[in-house]
């Protein structure tokens, strides 16, 4: 991991502000857990030890570095570079093990012995439940109930690594209200508990440390891509749901002017249906889990559902640093829906026989988008760096579904 | 000190030698009108001081009972205009009345058009439970310039020095969070509110108040030992949940606690 913390323009102030955005709006009763939080994380992050450790688990047990890999024959049909940031072959098959990895190993540093997480489709709930087996912390996962039963192969996943699963009933039953059932348990448990929140937003300092543990992602591919190519890509993109794959990917490129970065936030239905959840295109600034950010809300502030066929974008919120980002013109959010990411999920499974995630795929059908663009300004050898977060075996479910695909009778969304 | 400010409602019971009763409940539960009956009902029962929730879609400091009588007003759609409503209601009985909200409806509605909207219902102040002073200045401003109420809280995890700069911070009274926890009663009153209470009162001159889930006047009666009001919530809320299909017979019962209630704090 180089260059830790980013002190940068585009990164945030003490109080944990990005511009605008960020800070802590949080109840007294969990301020004293953020603060000593806080001080672990830097102190942490300026103590080589740590930090060599950390590069050590991700790369003997995560399989850091993923690869940068040129996708040859969607490139030659699309007439640019693409390259592709395989973090979808990292252990548990997504770039938050990095996130829970860096956030249990702070944990054992701090000396507590339990941590508790939220999960949308339960990928951050698996990667913590992993993390937590690694480490030998006892682990409690809140799920919206509306998600467990959605995937309950998943939660099965977690039980079998020996986390406790707990459905969680109340507004939506979905991960904005598991995230608020984590945040009440975190007060209640807060002296030997830590809790590793699943993405770069939440009060200060969840957005910049959750962005350290995973800057790895660009670190290492602007590595690669000079490495591999003798020059750094004319754009980088990443899908955008709380965001932590896509700011892993961009810190690294904040400081490179000629790079353009995207963000592709989940359309949904498309964003002129309401039914979406692209919250920085079509969001306003409110607060919304202890960060001022865009937030889908309606008149009154009361969060809005979000929808996205991508469980794992279908969050109401956004990481403040994207926000910050997006105000200051660094990087540009853009929607794609439900169906252009499908598309672009069997694209690439049929092109490159690689299946996506689908969080996934709503970066590639966005970068495919993009390249009559780049190829414009930049030539044939125009470059680019998709960050392929994850592996779509999760969402064998839904594309079966989508795509008519052979017989499911599993609810569950197992494949076989 | 104008008699509507909850300064006013602490000094009339520490004149009385006896703690403050706070009671809650969400507006807009069971619906508008049902919210103000119960109210009023609280406060020809003995309540010092109402808190009125707005009713918010992501309320992370509350238990299930509050969740779930939120969560009703909301899908009863009560607006923030409905909430102000309610507190014009209820302030009109001359007790004095506070909003208990989450930081975003503010914002959303506008800082500054909230206050002068709250100041001309006749509101005395806000209750904040997700900012804190050194994250509310917009709202310390606003509150400062109409004179309302800034009551923020402090917990049994609070640094003495948080304590200070949230004291030093608030106006009317000082809500002490005294479980670490979230809202919903319990069986036995909480050994850190004591503490807590004396560790607040040694930076301020500010009553106290402790919210920690008392359900009976035995509880409300031990905690008036050591504060200067007793917060009640989800057990009043608990008590219309389990009339919902007899209003008239809720009302009642919601009388009957709140007298019980009334009479514990009179220690």
């Amino acid at each position: 991991m180089s260059g830790m913390g980013d002190e940068s323009r585009f990164g945030a102030d003490e109080r944990g502000f990005f511009g605008n955005f960020g800070g802590r709006f949080m109840p007294e009763a969990l301020i004293a857990a953020l603060d000593e939080l806080d001080v672990a994380w830097r102190d942490a992050m300026a103590d080589e030890a740590f930090v060599k450790s950390f590069d050590d688990i991700l790369a003997d047990y995560a399989g850091a570095p993923s690869k940068l890999y040129h996708a040859e024959r969607l490139s030659a049909q699309h007439g640019a570079r693409i390259l592709l940031k395989r973090e979808d072959l990292n252990h548990t098959g997504a770039h938050k093990i990095r996130n829970v990895l860096g956030q249990a190993l702070l944990t054992k540093r701090m000396g507590k012995t339990r941590v508790i997480a939220e999960t949308g489709a339960g990928q951050h709930g698996v990667a913590s439940a992993t993390a937590a087996a690694y480490f030998g912390l006892d682990c409690t996962v809140y799920m919206g109930a509306v998600d467990t039963r959605r995937q309950a192969l998943n939660v099965a996943r977690m039980q079998m690594l020996g986390a406790e699963v707990i459905a969680v009933e109340s507004g939506s039953a979905t991960l904005k209200d598991a995230i608020n059932e984590a945040l009440r348990e975190w007060v209640a448990s807060v002296d030997h508990t830590a809790y590793l929140f699943g993405t770069a937003a939440g009060p200060h300092p969840f957005p910049s440390m959750v962005r350290d543990f995973c800057r790895g992602i660009g670190d290492e591919a602007r590595e690669q891509c000079l490495e591999q190519f003798g020059r750094l890509p004319d754009a980088v993109t990443a899908c955008v749901g709380g965001g932590s794959n896509a700011i892993g990917l961009f810190t690294a490129f904040l400081e490179d002017e000629d790079v353009a970065i995207y963000g592709f936030e989940p359309g949904g239905d498309g964003v002129e249906t309401g039914r979406h959840a692209a919250t920085i295109f079509a969001g306003e600034s409110g607060v919304l889990h202890g960060a001022r950010t865009f937030v889908l809300q309606d008149q009154d502030g009361q969060t809005v559902e979000s929808h996205s066929i991508s469980a794992g974008l279908d969050y109401p919120g956004v990481g403040p640093q994207h926000s910050h980002l997006a105000q200051v013109g660094r990087a540009r959010y853009l929607p794609v829906t439900d169906a252009e990411a499908m598309d672009a999920m069997a694209l690439l499974a049929r092109t490159e026989g690689i299946i996506p995630a689908i969080e996934s795929a709503h970066a590639l059908a966005g970068t495919l988008k993009l390249i009559p663009d780049l190829v414009a300004q930049h030539g044939p050898e125009a470059t680019v760096i998709v960050n392929l977060s994850g592996r779509g075996d999760k969402d064998m479910g839904t594309a079966i579904e989508w795509f008519g695909l052979g017989r499911s009778d599993d609810e569950t969304g197992d494949p076989r | 000190m104008s008699v509507n400010s909850t300064a006013h409602a602490f000094a009339t019971a520490r004149s009385e030698d006896r703690a403050a009763l706070v009671g809650y409940l969400p507006a807009g539960f069971p619906d508008v009108q049902g919210s103000i009956d119960a109210m009023r009902t609280m406060v020809s029962a003995g309540c010092d001081v109402i808190e009125i929730g707005l009713p918010y879609s992501d309320p992370v400091m509350d238990g299930p009972t509050i969740q779930a009588a939120a969560q009703q007003a909301l899908e009863q759609k009560t607006r923030t205009t409905d909430v102000l409503r309610v507190v014009e209601a209820v302030a009109a009985t001359g007790t004095p009345t506070v909003v208990m909200t989450y930081w975003n409806p503010v914002e959303r509605y506008g800082v500054e058009r909230f206050a002068t909207d709250l100041a001309s219902a006749g509101g005395a102040g806000l209750i904040t439970p997700d900012i804190t002073p050194d994250s509310g200045a917009e709202w310390i401003a606003a509150a400062d310039d109409r004179d309302l109420d800034k009551i923020f809280l402090v917990a049994p995890s609070s640094t003495d020095e948080r304590i200070a700069m949230t004291t030093a911070n608030c106006r009317g009274f000082v809500y002490a969070t005294a479980v670490m926890g979230v809202t919903g009663t319990r069986s036995t009153t909480s050994d850190l509110a004591g503490p807590l209470v004396a560790r607040t009162k040694a930076t301020t001159d500010l009553p106290v108040g402790v919210g920690l889930g008392v359900s009976n006047g035995a509880q409300a009666r031990e905690i008036a030992q050591f504060a200067d009001g007793v917060i009640v919530g989800s057990a009043f809320v608990r008590v219309l949940q389990e009339h919902s299909a007899d209003r008239a017979a809720g009302l009642r019962a919601l009388g009957a606690l709140t007298e019980d209630l009334a009479r514990g704090v009179r220690r």
